[in-house]
């Protein structure tokens, strides 16, 4: 098992024929995740990478029976990429595209609260679920198929995450890259909720960052609800206030969100905090030892 | 990106919202025609920078007689205001506002911004206004009324009462402030606006509602859709290396150490700072040159970092994910040897292709100090400072 997706998730890409989307789908093919198709309006009827395009994700999802989709469609574009998408029935929704205004965001966040989906990012690395499925931009090769659930707010910390696990023979079940914006799809409890239903996965990763207090949140759902190991760094200690730090989201706002208040948090949690990203994979084995 | 205050309060009018008379003036001569405009022998001069604590700083003041006012421009223009809010430099003063007096009866806190928790716009007001709103929220919360904003149907009716009888006002006062606050509503919407602060928003000696300040920040996600917000943007305000960095498509925040950091990807860059620091060291910078890193991204990062004279070292901490390790190695090494890089680099290479990545470092004649992991980096780091490690 794994959460969300697995070999058999059919997946399709929209703004499939552009440069972004046309290279990460056949990275994504290349790693085996089950792609039956894309989306790019004006050009259905065609076939791209061997597979069909369409001009609607409705045509998609009758034709194909899609459930995920990976939205690769510039900023302007993605609010209404993600409600086609939701309003198609298309289940796990990945939107890796960075800057998209966040007034666009909470408009999307209060439709999806009425639809049954899952939206991923956006700003993020994607999904992958370790030699299965991949839909997004992570490279699948430092990926192993294995016991670790990893929640991330970055994407290259995430990796770290994954190469360590990987290293150290633990591997991983699914790896999700929740992004960087302050208003997103999923959050950390979202996807524990999942990890901690599923059975392959013995325990989780979960990095953080500054700003908001999702890590103050999930520590508290951790406290009473988590049965599993967690093991959590928190970057951007050193982190000046009021200055946001590359992610929309990271932003030490009127004394709040703090990666200290984050960390004592998680710590009074009984989360395994690490000061140091390098200490993640060997922190996790030692728990699953 | 934020408005100047007068900025701010010329979007106030056109939404008709109540503000003091006045205008903003880049010199002296229009200052006094201003002064001359709005009559009367006292006037207030308020310094525009992109700061609060303007008040406390000395830069508002109120003057008596055209000398005085005079004297107050040709003071405040082209000097810099160090507020709490801006760092030892301070901010340029370039121009400066000028205004009539008003008649404070009571001084209220109103402010617009997007809740992160709860995912919409939520509006606070307090009757602590003209204070820190920072600290009435974390001294007495309970002085800070809420209301949360559904997207669907926007700001109620209901919900500006809720604010403007919490707030104690009485008659005409409830209508002006759902009236405020409807207008606020509209630019926060219109212009893709952050956060919106009124502080104070005042209740005249007649009783009428005004805004003696206006503060607003708009998303930058969001500026290619707000011509007219962008013409409104002051680079004066903004730090110029932050500014080079973001026409090269790179994120750059200055710190105050001596280790330059060049980092692929936001939190590792975050986390490469947060290492350093670990090891004894201090981070001179937060560099994130993106996922897709190019050679000519490596190149302008390099000469970013160097033009801080302080930075003694270079940490440079690259997870190849989709990119090759070996293709940022030869731009790493080009980058040295073109910009000309004459203090210690300590490189850090991780994902596909590492191995040939870290020969092509080791074979070249460009003296780079390799690291194994991002602990490694940071302590060869610190170590080549001198510092301990």
């Amino acid at each position: 098992m794994s959460i969300l997706i697995n070999k058999d998730t059919r997946v399709i890409c929209q703004g499939f024929t552009g440069k972004q989307g046309s290279f990460h789908s056949e990275q994504a093919i290349a790693y085996g995740t089950n792609m039956v198709g894309g989306v790019t309006p004006g050009k259905g009827g065609q076939t791209h990478l061997e597979l069909p395009v369409f001009n609607t994700v409705a045509d998609a999802v009758n034709e194909t029976g899609a459930e995920a989709t990976m939205i690769y469609v510039p900023a302007p574009f993605c609010a209404d990429a993600i409600l086609e998408a939701a309003d198609a029935g298309i289940k796990v929704i990945v939107c890796i595209t960075e800057h998209i205004p966040v007034q666009d965001m909470l408009k999307v966040k209060a439709v999806l609260e009425q639809k049954d989906c899952y939206l991923i990012g956006p700003n993020c690395p994607g999904i992958i679920t370790s030699g299965e499925s991949k839909i997004g931009i992570m490279p699948g090769a430092i990926h192993q198929k294995g016991r670790v659930g990893i929640i991330s707010r970055s994407g290259t910390l995430t990796y770290e995450a994954v190469h360590q696990t990987t290293q150290n023979g633990l591997g991983q079940t699914t790896c999700i890259g929740i992004g960087g914006d302050p208003i997103q799809g999923m959050n950390f409890i979202d996807c524990l909720e999942l990890f901690e239903l599923d059975d392959e996965t013995e325990g989780v990763v979960m990095v953080g960052e500054i700003g908001g207090n999702a890590e103050e949140q999930a520590a508290e759902y951790i406290k009473n609800h988590f049965s599993k190991p967690v093991v959590s760094y928190i970057a951007g200690v050193t982190a000046p206030p009021g200055k946001r730090m590359g992610h929309a989201g990271a932003i030490i706002a009127g004394g709040k969100g703090t990666a200290d208040e984050k960390f004592s948090a998680l710590q009074s949690a009984g989360v395994a905090t690490v000061d140091s990203p390098s200490k993640l994979g060997a922190r996790m084995k030692e728990l699953l030892r | 990106m934020n408005l100047h205050e007068h900025q701010a309060k010329s979007l106030f009018r056109q939404f008709h919202i109540p503000v003091p008379a006045g205008d903003a003036a880049f010199d002296v001569a229009q200052a006094e025609k201003i002064a001359a405009e709005l009559g009367g022998e006292r006037w207030i001069v308020k310094a525009q920078v992109h700061a609060g604590g303007r008040g406390k700083a000395g830069g508002v003041k109120i003057v008596s007689g055209i000398d005085e006012l005079k004297q107050t421009v040709q003071g405040y223009l082209g000097s810099r205001l160090v507020t709490h809010q801006t760092d030892a430099a301070g901010l340029p003063i370039s121009r400066v506002l000028v205004e009539s007096l008003s008649d404070i009866g009571r001084e209220i806190y109103l402010g617009a911004l997007i809740d992160r928790g709860s995912r919409r716009i939520v509006f606070m007001a307090s009757s602590e206004g003209g204070m820190d709103i920072e600290e009435v929220a974390a001294n007495t919360p309970d002085k800070i009324l809420k209301v949360t904003i559904d997207p669907t149907v926007g700001l109620q009716g209901y919900q500006t009462r809720q604010i403007a009888f919490g707030l104690g006002l009485a008659g005409d006062q409830i209508k002006q402030l759902g009236r405020i606050m409807n207008s606020l509503y509209q630019i926060f919407t219109r212009h893709d606006v952050s956060l919106i602060e009124i502080n104070p928003l005042i209740v005249t000696g007649q009783g009428d509602l005004m805004a003696l300040d206006a503060k607003l920040g708009i998303d930058d996600n969001a500026l290619y859709r707000q011509p007219e917000m962008v013409a409104l943007r002051d680079t004066t305000q903004e730090d110029a290396r932050e500014l080079e960095a973001d026409e090269h498509g790179l994120n750059y925040v200055p710190l105050d150490g001596n280790i330059g950091c060049m980092v692929n990807g936001a939190g590792l860059a975050m986390a490469t700072m947060d290492e350093i620091k670990l090891q004894g060291g201090e981070p001179a910078n937060f560099l994130d040159v993106g996922g897709g890193t190019t050679a000519e991204k490596v190149a302008e990062a390099f000469k970013l970092i160097l033009s801080d004279d302080k930075v003694k070292a270079i940490l440079v901490n690259i997870f190849g994910g989709i990119v090759r390790c070996d293709l940022i190695a030869n731009g790493i090494l080009q980058a040295v040897q073109e910009v000309g890089v004459d203090i210690p680099v300590i490189v850090r290479l991780e994902g596909t292709n590492v191995d040939l990545g870290k020969a092509i470092l080791a074979e070249s004649d460009v003296a780079i100090i390799s690291a194994d992991d991002l602990e490694d980096g940071a302590k060869k780091a610190v170590a080549a400072i001198g510092g301990q490690a």
